[in-house]
């Protein structure tokens, strides 16, 4: 049938992508090689970062010109590229992808859409749901980080799609007619080929692929005295159970790296209380204390910031990022904003709250560093200001903001130890609340007044059988938005739940 | 014109007898008008025409050659008024732009067009942005043709149809002296294909030719008694001489056998989809060749009512299809078989949904439906109860994929100017605003959420003007400086001031219709040697009578723009405030430093390319900074860190340096966690002694540090 003459190919990518340089590409190939080929974009605002769509139709040459449609249609395409990982899955969802014809080939990378990247916790989408939706609906599938391949290769991800496009092989050229294009292709010919070539060779990925895991085992260095306590502190680790011992070790490196080692001591005997207390079945509740106890140690004030900002690693992680050669020269600037809060919070307790406590002194205190404050941290005079702040080490545990993370801390633990023994369920709840705590100033507060509803209303559910389901729910409400408007929702409900509706 | 050039494709305007031309549908139809002895060639930039406003732009060399008066209109409606030329002249004369929203700011010259006919053929190409990809409200341009009466012409889409449309556009304007619009919709204008070129034509009377002969004529003038009578000759006169002339050169088509139970009408933009479906059905080849009887309507306005009523007599039952709604073919063609009396089954909307595109699968469901119902003989078992897998739902789907609308690019300028609003609503509560047209538009969406309305292009002042009450809080405005200039200056800008409108309107000046393809505009700084730039927006608010005008002239300073924003909502000046907020489109802004940076470096010159970073150490994931940005480069990284839960922030290799989240995380109070990194190509010999001094004394504090504490190597 004249049908079966013709392929269909679709594209879809995210506006900036290039889609537009890979189809004429693809028009080219087909032109060059005795076929006619029509494509279709819709160009516009589309353009402007958002998914877009373009479609090729090609048959062999003859006598009279074919008709050509000037869109994909459902269950009706052959060769299906699309440029991003979720692209990939939209394509699915919009029946571009069927299981008995289509050549589906993707790009595993991911661009984050805006609704991922604004939520408070983890918005990401799931790319195993796309690993999983394309092997199940395409007759063939060819995924890979195309978008690597062809940034290690100097290029743009229009050159490894078409490597890709070249190694599947459904359409009825040779790589050495794909490469020809290429040749043509003006300055960059070189670069685009090593990426088509990359491409071509790219084993396709069968799941996404993990970030790797950093392994735990920690190589230290330090003086005598300090590698003999860090040696038998990881003696102590060993002592733990099995399963918390990995982020044990991650926590007591975060709040040795955070103060000292008897801070990491001191982190790894509250560990250990708990282990003793902690019933057999559940040494989840442990892994994750450690966790969450390192977090909440190595609190984020001034003097840490610093102490980071004035590291070697970080400077070198820097000119890597930026890809400094030896003969460049390097500016760094930082984008402070210190507020007379962080400012009282490196104060002895009294004296901060003395500022705290009246209005007046504090606003006096905060015309004086409330301010936007540039610093060029490689510079002499920046780095030595941030070297000497992040060196108040030594001060720290004579600070308010020391006293209050404790005072915080300690309430939390002890809210947890209550309901350890009866309730392990919810205590396990109880310690994954703590993630709610990140930002700095505004934020910071909004994240801590979160946290704080979750524990004042506790008393709530807390001798329902199902508490640990409610404070789970609570938690993953406050990690929707940032104010917590969703939170409240979730607590008002229970509360209607248990005493009726307010007027009733 | 900034976005790119059009130098290549300026080139295909030459071609000539023989040649065959390679490209979009929208450059065929430029060069099928200077095929036909165009004399001006006017009109206003928008997906999906912008293309040959470009290309025109670019060739201004060619167009004086050929002795073809070229401008880049200043509205729709100032191209429309172009077409004057050809009133009194017999000159040919073209203009384009998008519609149905460009045709609604052109419609007063068209309708004044229309009225007193024309004497040189007139021709205007809308693009119709409807269906997939459109930015605008869906409606359709028909309506628009049969109230002024202009022929409207809607060739199938293939370059050749397309380039004989537009001779015959030309022809049949002048034959009936009415003028034409040729509608050509989002993909045909982008279709890539062939057609075989003729030599160009220089036009027979040239509009210097009618500068140096002036005519008039009252009886072509819209004015009582002229205008009645103008009425009449449209029915009486012009209808028949169109009519016959499509008739004569047969623009309408046939195909598929003479005799059939069944039969197709389609517009002819829709003809290519309508094969597809027969073709997946079995009763069409790839090439055309139809089982069913095909009436194909090239021009859909005015109906041709012979060749209407002998295709539909002789069969049972007729399937109109046509795109979008109302239905005005749909009902055109009913009333002729009513009136003549012929029984003949129509279909139409019913089979085919109401509203909304007709793309493959609708149209393939459509025809299943009329054909199985009437004339169940043709169709194979398969399409009578398919049997081919639905599309399955997938749930699982559903609830992952994100939603991706288009927002601000990398960097953009505009950015900081939401953020900024954003931060001030934060401090001052809600206020009303108005949006525009332009990329500015963005706002609406996440993260921003701004914005309540638009109203059409360069209102958004305009929109806000019922909301005005003195001493309430402010209404605030955007309008870009596309829109400014277009219609913004008298119907926002001339209105507030003159109404003594206490709100604020923020101009967004990004150098460029940027949104359109960075077309230069009255106010663009750039030195464009045939047009007339560089002049300020403030001075044509001020000349409005505006006093409280400021300039910002560096959107990304999210503080200033802030507190220029918060002195606007709150000064006790009465009268309209106005914010002129400048920085260049970045998109265009690379397009243009880019290869000249790169240039600088290889030469060995000192550059300094900033990118920002975020520490990941000190960012805890909370995502504050992508609330008040959305910037495609600054996006989220899971850490191989197991105490860390959710990603954190990070910014990736695409990003331009524009400095907008250092100024956001500053000016909101956010987090330390961003920094900027300047790297210096072939830095001087004192930026080297410092580094190295500055190096060497960081190393030796660093490892001072180091040799006191414990540190873990990753």
């Amino acid at each position: 049938m004249a049908q079966d003459q013709i392929i269909k190919l679709a594209i879809l990518a995210v506006g900036g992508q290039g889609g537009g340089v890979l189809t004429n590409w693809i028009v080219d190939l087909a032109e060059q090689n005795g076929w006619v080929a029509q494509s279709t974009a819709v160009a516009g605002v589309a353009q402007r970062t958002g998914a877009t769509i373009y479609y090729v139709e090609m048959a062999p040459q003859q006598e009279k010109r074919p008709i050509f449609s000037l869109a994909p249609s459902v269950g009706d395409v052959d060769i299906l590229i699309a440029a991003e990982l979720m692209e990939v899955g939209r394509a699915i969802q919009r029946g571009f992808v069927s299981p008995n014809r289509t050549c589906l080939i993707g790009s595993s990378h991911r661009l984050h859409a805006v609704s991922e990247k604004i939520n408070p916790g983890d918005g990401r989408a799931e790319d195993q749901v796309i690993f999983d939706a394309a092997h199940k609906s395409a007759q063939s599938v060819l995924l890979h980080n195309y978008d690597r391949l062809a940034i290690q290769n100097g290029s743009y991800i229009s050159a490894s799609l078409f490597g890709a496009l070249a190694a599947s092989e459904a359409l009825p050229f040779t790589p050495t007619q794909f490469e020809a294009i290429l040749e043509l292709s003006g300055r960059a010919a070189a670069r685009s080929i090593a990426a088509f070539k990359a491409a071509l060779k790219a084993e396709p990925l069968t799941a996404p692929e993990l970030s790797e895991q950093t392994s735990t085992a920690a190589k230290a260095q330090g003086p005598q005295k300090l590698m003999a306590q860090w040696d038998a502190l990881q003696q102590r680790i060993a002592q733990l159970p099995n399963e918390c011992q990995d982020m044990a070790l991650a926590g007591l490196k975060k709040s040795i790296e955070f103060q000292d080692v008897a801070y990491g001591e001191h982190y790894l005997t509250t560990l250990e209380r708990f282990a003793r207390k902690v019933p057999a079945k559940h040494p989840d509740i442990l892994t994750e204390l450690a966790k969450h106890l390192a977090n909440a140690m190595a609190y984020d004030d001034l003097i840490r910031v610093a102490d980071l900002k004035t590291r070697r690693q970080r400077l070198t992680r820097i000119e890597s990022e930026v890809q400094l050669q030896s003969a460049d020269g390097l500016k760094l600037t930082e984008y402070f904003h210190p507020r007379a809060e962080e400012i009282c919070g490196l104060m002895p307790p009294k004296l901060g709250r003395w500022f705290e406590d009246s209005p007046k002194r504090f606003a006096w205190l905060d015309r004086r560093v409330n301010k936007g404050r540039r610093i060029r941290s490689n510079g002499f005079w920046g780095f030595s200001t941030l070297y000497l702040l992040g060196g108040l080490k030594w001060w720290r545990k004579h600070t308010l903001r020391d006293q209050i993370e404790r005072d915080h801390c300690a309430a939390w633990l002890a809210e947890i130890e209550r309901h350890l023994a009866d309730h392990p369920d919810l205590a396990l709840e109880l310690i994954k609340c703590r993630r709610l705590i990140k930002g700095y100033s505004d934020t910071h507060h909004r994240s801590l007044s979160k946290f704080a509803r979750i524990f004042e209303h506790l008393p709530l559910v807390a001798n329902l059988p199902d508490a640990a389901d409610w404070v789970r729910r609570w938690r993953d409400a406050a990690l929707m938005d940032e104010n917590g408007d969703a939170l409240d929702g979730a607590i008002k409900t229970v509360e209607i739940a248990l005493k009726g509706p307010p007027d009733a | 014109m900034a976005e790119r050039s059009f130098a290549k494709e300026v080139e295909k305007l030459r071609l000539g007898n023989g040649d065959t031309f390679r490209g979009e549908g929208i450059l065929a139809i430029t060069k099928a008008l200077l095929e036909n002895g165009v004399g001006y060639v006017g009109g206003y930039q928008g997906a999906p025409i912008s293309h040959l406003m470009d290309v025109f732009a670019d060739a201004e060399d060619l167009l004086s050659e050929l002795g073809v008066r070229f401008e880049a209109s200043a509205s729709e409606a100032t191209a429309a008024a172009m077409l004057a030329a050809s009133v009194h002249y017999p000159i040919r004369g073209a203009v384009s732009f998008k519609s149905t929203v460009g045709t609604n700011v052109a419609s007063d010259a068209l309708a004044n067009l229309a009225s007193g006919g024309v004497t040189g053929g007139a021709l205007i190409i809308v693009g119709e942005d409807y269906g997939e990809g459109s930015s605008i409200m869906q409606e359709r341009s028909h309506p628009f043709a049969q109230k002024s009466q202009i022929w409207l012409l809607d060739p199938r889409p293939n370059l050749p149809s397309i380039v004989d449309a537009v001779g015959h556009g030309f022809a049949l304007s002048e034959a009936s002296n009415t003028p034409v619009m040729l509608e050509v919709r989002i993909r045909a204008c982008h279709v890539h294909g062939h057609f075989d070129t003729k030599d160009n034509v220089p036009p027979s009377f040239t509009v210097r030719d009618a500068l140096e002969n002036p005519k008039r004529k009252t009886d072509r003038i819209v004015l009582p008694p002229a205008s009645y009578l103008h009425e009449k000759e449209k029915v009486e006169q012009r209808l028949p001489a169109a009519i016959d002339y499509i008739q004569e050169h047969k623009l309408n088509e046939h195909f598929g056998p003479d005799q059939g139970d069944i039969g197709i009408i389609m517009q002819g933009g829709m003809y290519n989809n309508v094969m597809r479906a027969l073709q997946r059905m079995g009763l069409a080849d790839l090439y055309g060749d139809s089982k069913v009887p095909l009436y194909v309507m090239n021009v859909t306005y005015p109906l041709v009512p012979d060749e209407v009523v002998d295709f539909c007599a002789d069969k049972k039952a007729v399937l109109m299809v046509e795109e979008g709604h109302p239905a005005c073919l749909e009902e055109a063609v009913a009333a002729l078989l009513f009136k003549h009396k012929i029984k003949t089954d129509l279909s139409g909307k019913g089979v085919l949904p109401l509203a909304g595109e007709l793309t493959g699968q609708v149209m393939l469901d459509g025809l299943r439906s009329f054909i199985t119902t009437h004339a169940p003989h043709l169709v194979k078992d398969q399409d009578r109860a398919p049997n081919e897998p639905q599309l399955r739902p997938q749930p699982e789907l559903d609830d992952t994929v994100p939603a991706r609308p288009p927002g601000f690019c990398t960097g953009c300028p505009e950015r900081p100017i939401f953020a900024a609003t954003k931060l001030v609503e934060e401090e001052l509560g809600p206020h009303h605003i108005s949006s525009d047209i332009g990329c500015h538009l963005f706002s609406i969406m996440p993260p921003f959420e701004i914005g309540g309305t638009t109203m059409g292009y360069g209102l958004g002042p305009a929109s806000s003007s019922a909301l005005n009450a003195k001493g309430a809080r402010r209404s605030i405005s955007f309008v870009g400086d596309g829109g400014f200039w277009h219609n913004g200056l008298t119907s926002s800008i001339g209105n507030a001031s003159f109404n003594n409108h206490d709100g604020v309107t923020v101009i967004v000046d990004n150098y460029y219709s940027a949104a359109t393809g960075g077309q230069d505009i009255l106010s663009s700084r750039a030195n464009n040697k045939s047009r007339n730039t560089n002049n300020p927006i403030a001075k044509a608010v001020k000349g409005m009578g505006v006093k409280w005008v400021r300039e910002i002239d560096n959107t990304y300073d999210v503080v200033k723009m802030r507190e220029t924003l918060k002195e606007a909502l709150t000064t006790d000046e009465t009268g309209p405030k106005v914010i002129v907020a400048s920085s260049e489109c970045m998109l265009n802004r690379q397009r243009r430093e880019r290869p000249l940076k790169a240039k600088a470096i290889a030469e060995g010159q000192t550059i300094t390319q900033p990118k920002f970073g975020v520490d990941e150490d000190i960012c805890t994931g909370d995502h504050a900074c992508m609330r008040l940005s959305g910037c495609p480069s600054l996006t989220v990284k899971k850490l191989d860190d197991p105490l860390r839960d959710d990603p954190v922030a990070y910014i990736d290799q695409s990003c331009v340096g524009c400095g907008n989240c250092g100024e956001v995380a500053d000016a909101a109070i956010l987090c330390p966690s961003f920094y900027k990194a300047e790297r210096i190509h072939n830095p001087g010999t004192a930026h080297k002694i410092w580094r190295t001094l500055s190096s060497s004394f960081m190393s030796w504090l660093q490892a001072r540090r180091d040799r006191k504490s414990l540190r873990f190597e990753a």
